[in-house]
């Protein structure tokens, strides 16, 4: 079934905004010092590869870069039946005191950044923690907001915003589709 | 369809290879936990955990609860010693009544072969055989491949050969079925009197010395002798034992190639297995108990999630179900 989408990023709005968010970045931390970036598996973890390489290009600095798997600690695991697949969390250096900036392709309602957050707070105490993602689509259910955006759409509940990159789904860009009803 | 286990893991022999892959795949991740300052993720928050042991066990029940409550779920240990058990209740009783108040998995050890299945037969709870008798010792099996696909990369293909007490060895059992799904070639080696008959009939070679097995292993799992096998007649004395079976840096020394050791313990140091070999550079025994955590909260995971009900009643509530193997982007 070929299901009607169009396209919100293109590969090279995609770029553009992904070094804008990497400025932002730098710009909202003051600089590079204390900074880690943490990408939400899946995804996250690949925008948060070419935010960090950004910035180690304009700003000469290496800014070191963490996965975050939230599965363990999602609020619906009581009732989404056979167990989701567990991916790898990995944060490489102590981030007490530290600015921890959070990378995630898409914000919806929140729950996922809720979960990364109680994540997060199981390996330290950051100075502050920061949201960036690279598309926000509205409906959110908590109180969560980020701090830096790509791209602010408003996508309907029946629709799904797919993030592509390069190392997954073979080029990059954003797309907005029907869900596929489920039978 | 997305891969689960089921209720119960009663043992290796009724899984599939992809069931096999899964619990190690999903071990994998859960090493990582263990290694944080903060050893705790929130996933069996409100989840009841009774650890049933009719046997002495130290490393497994440790082991279980350390898994248990490094996913936050609630665990109480019963052993059979200080029980109503040793009142002359059943085993069955014993469960209902714990099952009465309410808890949501049951782990077990018990001396007679079977004793899981027969409990997860009668009761509700997730059921995990900590080992039964002779039969299996599931995680135990599970625990030796993931530390073995550690090193070699792949389970696909290479040689294992348990060493000693075959006959009496639940550990035993779990490795040979389960590496022989996952594509393992499987040998034993031990005196005839402790291999059972007709033991190649479970698609093993047979080695009677322990020269020749490790000439062709690349990894040697050893068995724990256990003492009172002397008295009960199967070998002449402990030290023939050890100058026939024993594995030491000599042996290891004339093989054409480096062995992995594992062991899966509590280990008779100079009966099956020397010290310096134990304590060697090719041995991964203390791999293996780190290893034996993270595979038991892959399974504790992975069995929670056995609820299918619960996922009816979320879908027909109008909630999204993920798709396999990919959460999907915007949830």
């Amino acid at each position: 079934m070929a299901a009607k989408q169009s396209t919100v990023l293109d590969a090279r709005a995609f770029d553009r905004t992904l070094r804008r968010i990497a400025d932002e970045i730098v710009e909202l931390n003051n600089g590079t010092d204390d900074l880690v970036i943490v990408g939400i598996q899946r995804r996250g973890v690949q925008l948060a590869a070419r935010i960090v390489s950004t910035i180690s290009e304009r700003e000469k600095a290496n800014v070191p870069q963490g996965a975050l798997d939230i599965t363990l600690y999602r609020d619906d695991l009581q009732t989404v039946g056979p167990r989701p697949v567990v991916g790898q969390t990995q944060i490489p250096v102590d981030i007490d005191g530290r600015v921890v900036v959070i990378v995630d392709d898409v914000l919806y309602t929140g729950r996922t950044v809720r979960a990364a957050l109680d994540e997060l707070a199981d390996f330290g105490r950051p100075r502050r923690v920061a949201l960036a993602v690279l598309i926000d689509r509205g409906g959110r259910e908590l109180p969560i907001q980020p701090d830096i955006v790509g791209k602010t759409i408003s996508a309907e509940p029946s629709q799904r915003v797919d993030v592509l990159v390069e190392e997954l789904d073979g080029k990059n860009g954003v797309v907005i589709a029907e869900r596929e009803t489920s039978t | 369809m997305t891969l689960s286990l089921g209720k119960d893991l009663l043992g290796l022999e009724p899984l599939s290879g992809e069931q096999i892959r899964l619990i190690l795949d999903t071990a994998e991740p859960f090493k990582e936990i263990s290694e944080r300052a903060i050893k705790k993720v929130p996933t069996l928050r409100g989840a009841t955990i009774v650890n049933l042991f009719f046997e002495a066990s130290t490393r497994t029940r440790v082991s279980f609860e350390f898994a248990e409550k490094r996913l936050s779920a609630d665990t109480v240990n019963v052993a059979a010693s200080g029980s109503s058990v040793s009142k002359g209740e059943t085993l069955v009783d014993t469960a209902r009544n714990l099952e009465a108040m309410r808890i949501d998995m049951v782990v077990i050890r018990h001396g007679a072969s079977g004793a899981a299945q027969f409990l997860a037969e009668r009761i509700e709870s997730n059921v995990i055989n900590a080992g039964d008798g002779t039969h299996e010792h599931p995680t135990q099996g599970l625990l030796d491949m993931l530390t073995l696909r550690d090193r070699f990369g792949t389970l696909e293909g290479i040689k294992v050969c348990i060493v000693g007490d075959v006959l009496h060895s639940r550990v035993a059992r779990s490795n040979i079925w389960g590496l022989r799904k996952m594509g393992a070639e499987v040998g034993v080696c031990g005196p005839r009197s402790l291999l059972p008959t007709a033991i190649e009939e479970l698609g093993v070679t047979v080695f009677d010395r322990v020269e020749a097995a490790i000439e062709w292993a690349d990894a040697l799992n050893i068995l724990r002798l256990q003492l009172e096998r002397m008295t009960a007649g199967y070998i002449p004395s402990l030290r023939e034992y050890n100058r026939v079976f024993g594995v030491s840096r000599e042996r290891l020394e004339r093989a054409p190639h480096e062995l992995l050791i594992l062991h899966p313990g509590p280990m008779n140091r100079g009966v099956e297995i020397d010290s310096d070999v134990a304590d060697g550079p090719f041995s991964v025994i203390l791999d293996q108990v780190t290893n034996g955590v993270a595979v038991r909260m892959a399974v504790l995971y992975l069995l929670s999630g056995g609820r299918p009900e619960l996922a009816e009643a979320a879908k027909t509530s109008g909630a999204a179900t993920p798709t396999k193997g990919k959460r999907s982007s915007d949830e």
